[in-house]
Parts: C-alpha cells; sequence; structure tokens
C-alpha cells in the first residue's frame, strides 16, 4: 500500500497530464489547486483494475476542495463556494 | 382482416450490449439468470424511503446525526441497512451550506439509500452544468439559494457516495419519525430541493 502524504488542510494541485486509458480524474480540475478535505482511505488503482490487474499497490484516495473561481474565471456566484471532488493520490502534487 | 400484432421496437444499442453481456456471463459460469434476477429485483425494492429513514432518524436523534456525518455507512447498519461495498459520505446543509451532489464522470448514485437515479441525474446536462453553475442548475429546479449561503457541489468521481442530510423544516417539532420522513424526498437527499410541509 502506498502511504498517505496528504493531511486534511494541505495545498494540492493536480498534475496536467492526459494518459490514456480508464482514468478517474475529471478532466475540470486538471492542472488546478485546492485543499485537501478528508483522506478516504486506500483503495485499488482505478486505472489498473479496469484492465483487470490487481489495482495494487492500494492508493490513497481524498476529497480535495477546490473554489469555484479557481476552476471558472468567469465563475458567478459566492467567492467562497466549492467543488469537492475524490483524486487518487499519484494524481496529486504539493502546491 | 388485418391482425393487430402490436408494434415492434428494435432494441437499442445499450439494451444489445446488456443482452449479450447477460447472456454470456450466464454461458460461461461466471453468474445465473437467476442470480442476475435477484439483484435486479433487489435493486427495484430499494427507494428513497429508505435514506428518508435515515434523514428523519438524524433529525430527531442528535448522537445519531453525529455518527452519521462522523461515519455514513457504519451509523447505516445501526439502523440495519446494509450498505454494501460503499462508503458513505453524508453531507449537512446548514443555514449556511447548501449541498448537492452529482458524478460527472458516470452516474455514481447513493443506490443502497436512494433506489435507481432518476434519469435527470445521469444526464450530460446535469452533470456538466451542476459543478460550473450549480446556483442556476438549482433554481432550474425551483431552489433559489440565498446570496449568504454557500454552495457545496459533492462530485462522486471514485470509492465514495454521498447523500444530503437537509435541514429540519421549521414547524415540525414533536412530529414521528415516520411524518418526518414522509416529508423527506429524493431530490432533498440529492440536494436539488428541500424539505417543504404538506
Amino acid at each position: 500500500m502506498a502511504s498517505a502524504r496528504f493531511s486534511a488542510g494541505d495545498r494540492v494541485r493536480v498534475r496536467k497530464a492526459a494518459p490514456p486509458g480508464h482514468v478517474r480524474t475529471p478532466f475540470y480540475v486538471r492542472g488546478c489547486t485546492g485543499a485537501i478535505e478528508r483522506h478516504c482511505g486506500s483503495f485499488g488503482n482505478p486505472e489498473e483494475l479496469a484492465y483487470g490487474r490487481s489495482g495494487r499497490p492500494l492508493q490513497p484516495l481524498y476529497r480535495v476542495r477546490f473554489l469555484q473561481k479557481d476552476l471558472w474565471p468567469d465563475y458567478r456566484g459566492r467567492r467562497d463556494d466549492v467543488v469537492e471532488v475524490e483524486i487518487f493520490q499519484h494524481w496529486l502534487e504539493q502546491a | 382482416m388485418k391482425k393487430e400484432l402490436g408494434s415492434y421496437q428494435p432494441l437499442t444499442w445499450f439494451q444489445l450490449m446488456e443482452v449479450s453481456l447477460r447472456e454470456l456471463l450466464v454461458e460461461k459460469g461466471v453468474v445465473t439468470e437467476r442470480e442476475v434476477e435477484a439483484a435486479v429485483e433487489d435493486m427495484r425494492g430499494r427507494g428513497p424511503e429508505r435514506g428518508a429513514r435515515v434523514v428523519a432518524k438524524a433529525w430527531g436523534d442528535d448522537g445519531f446525526r453525529k455518527r452519521l456525518l462522523e461515519d455514513g455507512t457504519r451509523a447505516c447498519e445501526e439502523l440495519g441497512l446494509d450498505v454494501p461495498a460503499l462508503r458513505l459520505v453524508v453531507v449537512e446543509n446548514t443555514p449556511k451550506v447548501h449541498n448537492v451532489i452529482v458524478c460527472t464522470l458516470c452516474s455514481c448514485y447513493p443506490r443502497m439509500l436512494l433506489g435507481l437515479p432518476p434519469d435527470w441525474y445521469k444526464s450530460r446536462n446535469y452533470r456538466s452544468r451542476v459543478v460550473r453553475e450549480p446556483r442556476a442548475v438549482l433554481a432550474g429546479f425551483g431552489l433559489k439559494v440565498p446570496d449568504g449561503v454557500q454552495v457545496r457541489v459533492h462530485d462522486s468521481t471514485a470509492e465514495m457516495r454521498y447523500m444530503v442530510l437537509p435541514m429540519r423544516p421549521p414547524g415540525t417539532a414533536g412530529w414521528s419519525e415516520e411524518r418526518l420522513a414522509a416529508i423527506v424526498t429524493r431530490d432533498c437527499m440529492i440536494g436539488v430541493a428541500v424539505p417543504r410541509l404538506p
């Protein structure tokens, strides 16, 4: 199991990458910066599981909180409106 | 005389894929027809009244409410509700925060508590817009979120499933759990509506 590198409150950036295959990191948050809301535990890597492989080592999964205005520069609404997205650790880097 | 034979509807692509996959799995002995039927029946038997029961319990029992927000799966097990192979995250509406759930990648949904998702939940329109302009989407459902309230959108992209714990409406003091549960609709637990008195 990969060990958890982040904890609640840490600032993280989602990798800006577009690998082929079954990826569960939505495009709209790639390259964006947010904060860890919570560590959800560790789970099989869906990018491996989708092709019949073991999904190991298990990957830590986090809920990452993004400010809407950081995702959509023209966002109309409160400045503190947020979107929270589950993202696996291998998609995150320290911001 | 012309006989009425009814109208023939060809299978859609997805229906055809479902039949083909199911027949292959049965043929290869991975599952039996009976198991498939039982799973379908089980899914049909689940409806939003299960989630409503959880909400009503949380409204009346603050200790349960805290445990529910702490660990949704375990709290549901307390009520005898199995939430198989899933981690439930319950998000609470407050006078300052309104929550709404979506799955932008497919249609992940807390089926064990709410049953099958409505068609609009799976639509490209809802999935793409609610993370982009949630206030406009909610207004489309007839829900105007006040300017003083923060909107939190929860995108279920991986292992967690979400349910919104709505605010208990005023005027319901002393109500039984059954009576409370009756005003908690599916849409309230997705976050596109709030409970209203009949």
